[in-house]
């Protein structure tokens, strides 16, 4: 079942590099928000049930509702529907998708450890390198908060291949989920979508050598 | 104590978050200098002891605590100066004074974390700290600055968690589940090699972007670009030293293992690189504050360099982040004093700085023969044992091209140094330069001249806590 949602969160994967609406990316971000949700219920059966409970409402609550909700609402206020000129067009994303994730199980079978568990290493690693391909191919900063959501997510995976091990690591886990969201979208909701009012990097560019 | 003191410096610092009164800020200002160096004073006195289960005050912390705690001193005074020049709203005072409080606090107890995933926690809290800081001036360079640091943060931060998870991998071959790095060294031979290969690729790349390294060193130069000068002077100086303190407690782990070659590699590639970049950028560098900056990237690749090379490269490398850490702090708090006289940073307005501040003048030229490494100061001995360490460790090509950049660097640093020194820049209006007090420019000369001599006469106790940090790694 697990590696049912696992496969599940892969194709999310895929449909997020070709996917031009931003009000499907925060959707997808919400659904992995679920997935994570379900894997973590599954995975997490020997750590104490307090624990549990603390990291399953994180999944859900901020992971598939909070984050989500707020990204809409950023959208929302600055009038951003489409992603404008990506980099490179969606067949060329959806290449380099598929490669990144051949690429990784290609890896991770040549690694042999018995204390991994394979499917849960393949997909966090394909989740973090898509979303850092997502942050170098994508123009508008909010899409490089998704991407930093992603990336993030796909932590939140590798996390759970040792949480039986070290319920810790989950919870330091969780902590830099609430951190860096509060921290990167606490500038978003201050000023950044007043000052830069078409949020696109190419304006990030005053600060320089000479 | 640790616990006394981050209870008792986080509700100092939300009540200067609160506190709109004057008189009560500076007092709550004052009280937390006394609170940092009681925390100092009595983890000299308990050296080698646990505290609180993730706290170790050992002989690298209790170093770096002392500097941090002379540092906080005047960056406190030079704020205060700083806020009562540019007159800012009291909400942005609150919060500066407030942030700045906890910036000094994190950094202070990642220090003293001997547990890899409470320096990392204390290094997130930093990244916070310093954005309020770095988003002092509500504009859009300062947004725009504040926005790189807090990204690129936010990743490398991302990528410190993925190394401790391949750690945890990696120690689950030798059956521990302990992260501290006490428990590390001692199963340092039964480390699974592949994890802990990847593990150290993602904490060392994680850590640069604190500690000012290749790869992740541009939001660094950024926020100490558009932070206030004293925010600059800690940012440049005791935060870099928290970044090298991450890298430092796990290449200790690394250099015990067999794959103490390849580590070494890792980081004599970052080093060589980072001289490089800073070189490159100094050449052509026209703001004051970047140069600076950029000086202290080449500081810290020198530093690596060090613990690249072994040996007594080691010992060096540690003289030389105390002693830049002074160096580059009174260098910042000048410039606050620059920029009331020009009010401008570009090297072309500005220029015969002699005529308006001789005080502030000396301590810049003080500082570039300070931080150049000429002979009279400090940083020329740590250097020197550093490139003997490089030709002992039969790297003499690295040490040649290191050498010429160093030239580089130095004329480059030399020709805007001067400039500002001694030419007198072109249309400026000196009727309505302020007066500025010597005595501003007290604290600064204090630093320097004490990065002279630990540098030239080091005490013995001094020696002997270097000597300690560095007992673990094999020669």
């Amino acid at each position: 079942m697990i590696h049912v949602i696992l496969i599940v969160f892969i194709i999310t994967l895929f449909y997020l590099s070709i996917a031009n609406r931003m009000l499907t990316y925060v959707k997808v971000l919400a659904l992995q928000g679920v997935l994570l949700f379900f894997v973590a219920f599954l995975q997490l059966s020997e750590i104490n049930t307090l624990n549990l409970i603390f990291i399953l409402l994180e999944t859900i609550v901020f992971k598939a509702i909070a984050v989500p909700l707020f990204l809409g609402y950023l959208l929302k206020r600055n009038n951003i529907t489409r992603e404008a000129e990506p980099f490179l067009p969606n067949f060329v994303s959806l290449i380099i998708t598929t490669a990144i994730v051949v690429a990784t199980i290609l890896l991770s079978n040549s690694i042999l450890d018995s204390h991994l568990d394979k499917m849960f290493f393949v997909v966090a690693l394909s989740t973090l390198f898509t979303g850092l391909y997502f942050i170098a191919s994508r123009r508008k900063i909010i899409t490089h908060v998704m991407g930093y959501m992603v990336i993030e997510n796909g932590v939140f995976v590798l996390s759970m291949a040792v949480g039986n091990e070290m319920p810790m690591m989950v919870n330091l886990g969780v902590m830099l989920d609430i951190f860096a969201s509060v921290l990167i979208l606490g500038i978003f909701l201050n000023k950044i979508g007043d000052v830069f009012k078409d949020v696109d990097v190419d304006q990030l560019t005053n600060l320089k050598d000479y | 104590m640790i616990g006394i003191y981050l209870i008792g410096s986080f509700s100092i610092a939300i009540s200067l978050f609160f506190s709109k009164n004057k008189n009560l800020t500076v007092g709550l200002l004052g009280l937390f200098l006394v609170l940092q160096w009681i925390l100092t004073i009595y983890g000299i006195n308990n050296i080698r002891s646990n505290d609180f289960g993730y706290f170790t005050y050992d002989s690298l912390a209790i170093l770096l605590l002392i500097v941090i705690s002379i540092i906080a001193v005047p960056a406190m005074f030079h704020s205060h100066i700083y806020l009562n020049d540019q007159p800012a709203p009291p909400a942005t005072r609150s919060i500066y004074y407030g942030a700045i409080v906890m910036l000094i606090t994190a950094i202070s107890a990642g220090y003293l974390a001997n547990h890899i995933a409470v320096i990392w926690i204390f290094t997130e809290i930093t990244t916070l700290s310093a954005s309020a800081l770095i988003y002092h001036h509500r504009n859009k360079l300062a947004l725009e600055g504040t926005w790189k640091y807090v990204f690129i943060c936010a990743i490398s931060i991302t990528f410190v968690f993925i190394g401790i998870l391949f750690l945890s991998l990696s120690l689950e071959h030798a059956g521990s589940d302990d992260l501290t790095f006490a428990n590390l060294v001692a199963n340092s031979d039964k480390l699974n090699p592949f994890w802990l290969k990847l593990a150290f690729l993602f904490i060392f790349t994680g850590f640069t972007a604190k500690l000012g390294l290749v790869p992740m060193f541009t939001a660094g130069v950024d926020a100490k670009d558009k932070a206030p000068a004293p925010v600059g002077a800690l940012l440049s100086s005791v935060l870099m030293n928290l970044g090298f303190v991450g890298v430092f407690r796990f290449y200790v782990v690394i250099a015990n293992t067999p794959l103490h070659h390849w580590a070494n590699l890792v980081i004599g590639i970052a080093a060589v690189l980072s001289i490089f970049v800073s070189t490159v950028y100094m050449i052509k560098l026209k703001n004051i504050k970047r140069m600076f900056a950029y000086s202290s990237i080449e500081h810290m690749g020198i530093v690596m360099l060090g613990i690249a090379a072994g040996g007594i490269g080691y010992y060096a490398a540690i003289l030389h982040i105390i002693l830049h850490a002074f160096v580059k702090s009174s260098m910042f708090f000048q410039f606050t004093q620059l920029y009331r006289v020009y009010q401008d940073k570009s090297i072309y307005h500005v220029g015969n700085y002699f005529k308006y501040n001789t005080a502030g003048a000396m301590v810049l030229l003080l500082g570039f023969i300070s931080a150049t490494a000429m002979p009279p100061s400090g940083l020329f001995v740590s250097e020197f044992l550093i490139f003997r360490s490089l030709f002992e460790a039969h790297q003499i090509f690295v040490l040649i091209v290191v050498l010429l950049l160093l030239t580089m660097i130095i004329w480059a640093f030399g020709k805007n140094i001067f400039k500002i020194l001694f030419i007198p820049p072109v249309d400026f209006d000196d009727s309505r330069v302020p007066k500025i007090s010597p005595w501003e420019s007290l604290s600064q000369f204090a630093l320097l001249a004490l990065a002279v001599y630990l540098g030239l006469n080091p005490p013995a106790e001094f020696v002997n806590l270097i000597k300690e940090s560095i007992m673990l790694l094999p020669n």
